[in-house]
């Protein structure tokens, strides 16, 4: 019965009332309600090829304070998704509202997170940071921007490096200096685009936790790539299932959102003891299932 | 042990010392000489009935000159006869003057052409064109439409100087990493201060590369530059000399040219080092 209400299957046709009332913060079936929330995501596609949309009809939002984590194979238009609704990229169709207002390019009320940190290497830690915020906030004068770049550089805690060049960091650190790059300019929202992709599964383990904590204590709106279900599984309140584009019988089918899973563990979980808590197999089962027979086929 | 860096030292001494030696014995006075019957036609010919020496200068005459050269480099006793110290300062002059400006135009304009797909494209069969042209090649036509001698010699080091600068700072520009672009973006960081902190930061070990090679090939065309146009110059020196007839002063100025080449390399070497960024 657990797994039954556990997830709401948004895009099948048979989905229950029951269903839909017990996940109550997810995605409510399109075209019945307007989604609604701080991030509106609307009927966004996008096609490389004409009439091959890698991606169609995706329609999701986000609640202000929420995590909500995308997980799918590589090629499904994760990142594409990302992009949009950083604005580094236009969907071919659909829109993207952020507080009531269309995303039309690259604001400062996004941080982005990527994937390989992106830290300029010829700055320190120190400049990097300081770039960003001067960004923010450019009438603030060179001492308070500093104190600005010492706090959050504190945070991630990386006082010691702070005036180390990249190279001198270590993957795990960089990918540190990046999230506090993005945290230090304030944004309404973060983006992470498979943030802990390349670091290995200790330094991975640290630095989520050490994100859990921030984007608690900051309150912070958070729309994350990952490939881990289990980093899915921790850090997110809700988890976005994508397939890929695929050719079948009757045509081709692009790519979008199958399912959107409703993490039912309590919030306040740890790493540690991740594993331990009810309906955790079920909830880990159900996406490994989903990417393995699912994501891809049909 | 010596180290691979004293060895290389010794080794280098080693071959400058053969050099100087094999030069020193093909230049001993010949023993046997043309011999002509009647010494006005000797002297004519540039022989003597006396013992000769060979036209090439012996290391020790070098030596000597190099010597007397050094410890006057900046008399003036008027256009023919001037210290290298001063020729060099024209030289210099002249190619820092044709460098900067080529660096002026060729680094905003290749800034442009690495940003922009649309420029690249247009720009690209006339940079094809004038790149492989002899910067030589301009001289009449600079002469014809500068009418100053000295200017003209400028203008070709600026039209050698300009394309590795302007061809690698296109590609360095172009080549900036999609990512640091991005956080740009992501940042609202406005366009100048894009360039200025973003751009060519990630773009200057290419620029100064480009920047390195021009200044080679400008150092190469100031003497041939000079050599045509005369008066001053270390290039108008050696073409002097010649014309004097002083091969120990050509040796000698062919040795400060190549030092002084060494030189600037050596500084733009340190320059690229400071620029350069470890990712």
């Amino acid at each position: 019965m657990l797994s039954e209400t556990m997830w709401s299957e948004v895009s099948l046709p048979n989905t229950t009332p029951a269903d839909t009332s017990t996940a109550a913060r997810s995605v409510a079936p399109k075209k019945v309600n307007p989604v609604r929330g701080f991030l509106k995501i609307e009927g966004l596609s996008k096609s490389y090829v004409a009439d091959k949309p890698v991606f169609a009809d995706v329609s999701f939002s986000l609640d202000k304070g929420e995590f909500v984590c995308i997980i799918g194979h590589s090629g499904c238009g994760k990142t594409t998704i990302l992009n949009v609704l950083a604005g580094l990229d236009t969907a071919t169709s659909g829109y993207v509202f952020m507080d009531g207002r269309e995303v039309a390019g690259p604001s400062l009320d996004r941080g982005v997170v990527f994937q390989n940190h992106a830290l300029m290497p010829w700055l320190t830690v120190r400049q990097n940071i300081a770039f960003a915020a001067k960004s923010r906030f450019p009438d603030l004068p060179a001492a308070k921007i500093n104190e600005h770049v010492e706090k959050f550089v504190a945070m991630v805690g990386l006082s010691h490096a702070i005036d180390k060049k990249p190279s001198q960091l270590s993957g795990g650190m960089k990918q540190r200096v990046g999230i506090a790059r993005a945290f230090s300019i304030q944004p309404k929202m973060m983006l992470l685009d498979e943030p802990f992709g390349a670091l290995d599964a200790l330094t991975r383990g640290t630095i989520q936790d050490e994100l859990m904590g921030i984007v608690r204590d900051t309150h912070q709106t958070v729309f994350m790539i990952t490939h881990d279900v289990d980093e899915a599984i921790l850090l997110s309140d809700r988890i976005l299932l994508m397939t890929n584009g695929t050719e079948t019988g009757n045509g081709y089918k692009p790519g979008g959102i199958a399912e959107v899973v409703v993490n039912p563990l309590p919030r306040e979980r740890t790493r540690a003891t991740l594993h331990h808590l009810d309906g955790y197999y079920e909830l880990r089962n159900h996406i490994v299932d989903f990417l393995v027979s699912r994501a891809k086929a049909q | 042990m010596l180290s691979l860096k004293a060895k290389a030292r010794v080794l280098s001494a080693l071959i400058l010392a053969v050099f100087v030696g094999i030069w020193y014995l093909a230049t001993l006075p010949a023993a046997t000489g043309p011999q002509y019957a009647n010494p006005e036609y000797a002297a004519l010919m540039g022989g003597s009935t006396a013992a000769k020496t060979g036209g090439m200068p012996s290391p020790v005459a070098v030596g000597s000159t190099v010597i007397g050269l050094l410890a006057h480099p900046f008399y003036d006793n008027g256009p023919n006869d001037k210290g290298f110290g001063i020729q060099l300062g024209w030289s210099l002059a002249r190619v820092m003057a044709g460098f900067i400006l080529a660096c002026l135009v060729a680094i905003p304009l290749g800034y442009a052409i690495g940003m922009s797909p649309l420029l690249s494209l247009a720009f690209n069969p006339f940079i094809q064109v004038l790149k492989p042209i002899s910067p030589l090649a301009w001289m009449p036509l600079a002469l014809y439409t500068i009418k100053d001698a000295s200017m003209s010699g400028i203008f070709v080091i600026f039209v050698c100087s300009i394309w590795p600068i302007l061809v690698n700072t296109a590609f360095g520009v172009g080549a900036v990493r999609r990512d640091w672009l991005n956080v740009a973006a992501t940042l609202e960081v406005k366009p100048l201060r894009k360039a200025f902190q973003v751009v060519l930061p990630a773009a200057a070990p290419t620029i100064l590369t480009g920047m390195r090679i021009s200044m080679g090939i400008a150092w190469l065309v100031i003497v041939a530059v000079e050599m045509l146009v005369g008066n001053t110059g270390i290039g108008y020196f050696v073409w002097n000399e010649w014309n004097n007839l002083s091969l120990t002063n050509v040796i000698f100025a062919v040795l400060v040219i190549g030092v002084v080449g060494m030189l600037l390399d050596l500084a733009f070497g340190r320059l690229q080092k400071a620029v350069t960024y470890v990712e």
